[in-house]
């Protein structure tokens, strides 16, 4: 078992977790993620380790509720236990002094670009980091983000905090004000489709962190396969970064849509099996 | 009293009954038909029986307890040698195994070994039992990679030789392919889960969440003083066709496929979380266990039609013969000779059919079976929901790659010596599927008693 040992509510349906987990918090990396089940009937879902701290022995991890299993996270609290978190999985991020980069997060994206912008400004990089959400409220770690950043812009789509558009658009401004040598960029599959446009006819590599359907995370089902470059990977060994102008998004995007239908009956379920009358999944 | 030469029928589920639950196929002996088998069993002299178990287990011996009744000393007696029993009475190929050697087998039937096993172990598991005797301590530590059949095996064993034995496993529960890999219906999870807590009864502790390559290596394993390691990760690493279309949804490697529908328990979605997608027609590429498993799966899990799809002839598939025929008493279909080379979705990237083509059987291969030749213009096109890849897997690359200086095969298994499990590094062994390429559950429980032995010997001249 698992102990949550902090928790934070960003916004409604944004919520961190700092949980229990010395032997990953001793060997994670920039870039790696995580596997967890909340409990003895949950599923494996994977997240991505948001920032570790060695010597407390805990890895921080920074969800939306977007679902049942999310949602069933969201109403655990400070004491409670996920039944498995195990990890850390995937490829760590290629991290070295590349000259001036630029990190961007969208959405919860930013959780995942934290330790990789702050690796990043470790290894000697300029960073400038973006990150981006619909609204103030849905903004969280812009403190963070500054700390490990020689710039930050923050960019809401409403306008109701920072710069106003996409963070594709600050992307292309910060481009055409300086050379960039390297840019990485999280969030939902659409907007690193965007990003990937965005950067391709700039000629800048791009790297993105995909998000597939994961079963195993260890590379022995193949569930999470993604083509890139015309080449069928394993994002959980293979990845999860890749080059973003190989990726092939739209499958990527179909694929993750395939249990659709499934997840609104898990959702309709509840937690409880009682169909919403105690409230559980409200 | 004259020989009866043939064996006592197992109760089965009745096949249009079995296709609507998990449950399992098989029932098992009751004590009057398990003492009537026993006694069919000559209890030879030089009992040729034995020479074809891979664990050694006294097979005359416990059959002569089970003559007497004498339940609990026939378990005691099979678990001096095997530590799975419950599980090897039932998926253990028997038929190639100690009942291929079996002297009633020349004029009759032979002895139903497998049932009798599993008899045993299922009153052990039912009336409880002793745990197995073990040595002295020797205050020597072994790490043991992987919870499948190997690693069980040869933790087990070195458990009973008083060594210290911590088992490391990438999953949440132990059990490997017998958890994930083996349907509920051939081998159920309780069953396997009880096998498992008698080996920790033993004193092996097991730390499941825990990936060997990420977490630690084998090297940090052996500077954190284990003075041994065994490896038995398996072949985990599925195999696709390399066709176009095989990203389409629906389609699915056998491992996805049985870990969500036997590990996950996704048959009882949404009680259990993780969700799966059978449409009416499923086709299943391959003809081994693990195609079968799938292809009978699939039925169980609503879909109206079950193909097998195999690019050989009934005669060379690799499946046991008893598989091949649950399958097909349940209905599964066979289009023998045929192969998908394409695959073709809807809009939404959903799967609707595939092309297949015809083959002819040409000169045998190195296999020694005859090659599959396609026949030119053959084509046709087969409507399809769901595509199950059963193609065979390979060695998982996540340990070899993270262990300096472990010697590989050109096809990325571990080089073992056959008979000891030895590998290139020293106090390294391995053994299973990780050595072999996918095999079966007694080859690699075979090989993980014989490892155990070997380490043992090097532990005690270390």
């Amino acid at each position: 078992m698992y102990k949550i040992v902090r928790k934070e509510v960003f916004s409604p349906a944004i919520k961190l977790f700092e949980v229990e987990a010395p032997k990953i918090a001793a060997k994670a990396r920039a870039g790696q993620f995580f596997i967890l089940r909340v409990n003895e009937k949950g599923e494996r879902i994977p997240l991505t380790i948001a920032d570790f701290n060695r010597e407390a022995g805990t890895i921080t991890t920074i969800f939306q509720e977007v679902g049942r299993t999310t949602k069933d996270m969201g109403r655990l609290n400070v004491g409670d236990c996920l039944a498995d978190v195990v990890g850390p999985l995937g490829e760590p991020t290629t991290v070295k002094n590349f000259g001036r980069v630029i990190c961007v997060g969208g959405g919860v994206g930013v959780a995942p670009i934290y330790p990789i912008a702050r690796a990043l400004k470790e290894a000697g990089n300029e960073v400038i980091s973006i990150i981006g959400a619909r609204s103030k409220e849905l903004l969280f770690w812009e403190d963070k983000m500054a700390a490990v950043s020689d710039r930050l812009i923050v960019c809401t789509d409403d306008g109701s905090y920072g710069q106003k558009g996409f963070v594709t658009d600050a992307v292309k401004q910060v481009a055409e004000e300086c050379e960039i040598n390297r840019v990485w960029a999280i969030g939902p599959m659409p907007m690193m489709r965007a990003m990937a446009e965005t950067t391709r006819p700039l000629g800048i590599k791009t790297i993105v962190s995909l998000n597939p359907i994961m079963v195993d995370g260890t590379g022995m089902c193949g569930a999470c396969r993604v083509s890139v470059g015309g080449e069928t990977k394993f994002a959980c060994v293979d990845g999860p970064e890749f080059d973003a102008h190989l990726v092939d998004f739209d499958l990527a995007m179909r694929r993750l849509a395939y249990y659709k239908d499934e997840e609104k009956r898990a959702e309709a379920a509840g937690s409880c099996g009682n169909g919403g009358a105690c409230g559980c999944h409200k | 009293m004259p020989q009866v030469t043939t064996r006592h029928e197992m109760p089965t589920q009745d096949a249009r009954e079995r296709i609507n639950n998990f449950k399992e196929v098989a029932l098992g002996y009751d004590e009057e038909t398990a003492v009537a088998e026993a006694n069919r069993c000559l209890n030879c002299k030089k009992p040729k029986c034995m020479e074809g178990c891979p664990v050694e287990v006294p097979i005359p011996e416990f059959i002569s307890l089970v003559k007497k009744r004498d339940f609990k000393g026939a378990i005691k007696k099979i678990k001096t040698k095997n530590s799975l029993p419950a599980v090897c009475g039932r998926v253990c190929p028997q038929e190639n195994q100690c009942e291929k050697h079996c002297i009633l087998g020349k004029k009759g039937e032979p002895v139903a070994i497998g049932r009798l096993e599993r008899f045993v172990a299922d009153y052990e598991m039912a009336h409880g039992g002793e745990p197995a005797e073990k040595q002295a301590p020797t205050g020597k530590r072994v790490a043991v990679v992987g919870s499948g059949p190997a690693g069980l095996t040869a933790a087990g064993d070195l458990a009973k030789m008083g060594h210290r034995v911590t088992i490391f496993e990438a999953l949440h529960v132990p059990g490997g392919v017998l958890m994930y890999g083996i349907p509920e219906f051939r081998l159920p999870k309780d069953i396997v889960q009880g096998e498992i807590e008698k080996i920790k009864d033993l004193g092996v502790e097991i730390k499941t969440n825990y990936v060997i390559g990420k977490l630690d290596s084998i090297d940090e394993l052996l500077a954190e003083g284990y003075d041994a390691v065994f490896i038995g990760t398996g072949a985990g690493l599925p195999y696709f066709m390399n066709i176009p279309g095989e990203n389409l949804n629906g389609i699915y490697s056998a491992n996805e496929f049985l870990t969500r529908t036997n590990l996950m328990k996704a048959y009882r979605f949404p009680e259990y979380l993780t969700p799966i997608k059978v449409g009416e027609r499923v086709a299943v590429i391959g003809a081994g266990n693990v195609a079968m498993d799938a292809a009978r799966t699939a039925l169980r899990l609503g879909a109206k039609e079950s193909y097998i799809v195999y690019r050989r002839s009934e005669k060379e598939m690799p499946a046991r013969r008893e598989e091949i025929e649950h399958a097909a008493e349940e209905g599964v279909k066979f289009a023998l000779l045929t192969s998908p080379v394409e695959f073709h979705g809807d809009e939404n990237g959903s799967l609707t059919a595939m092309t297949c083509i015809k083959y002819e059987l040409g000169e045998p291969d190195a296999s020694g079976r005859r090659r599959p030749v396609p026949v030119e213009g053959s084509e046709y096109e087969m409507k399809v929901d769901n595509v199950v890849l059963a193609l065979g897997q390979g060695p998982n690359p996540l340990v070899p790659a993270t262990t300096a200086g472990l010697e590989l095969t050109k096809r990325g298994n571990i080089a073992a010596d056959e008979e000891t499990g030895a590998t290139s590094k020293a106090g390294v062994f391995a053994g299973g599927d990780i050595v072999t390429g996918a095999a079966t559950v007694i080859m690699a429980m075979g090989a993980g008693k014989k490892a155990a032995r070997a380490i043992d010997e090097y532990l005690r001249n270390k």
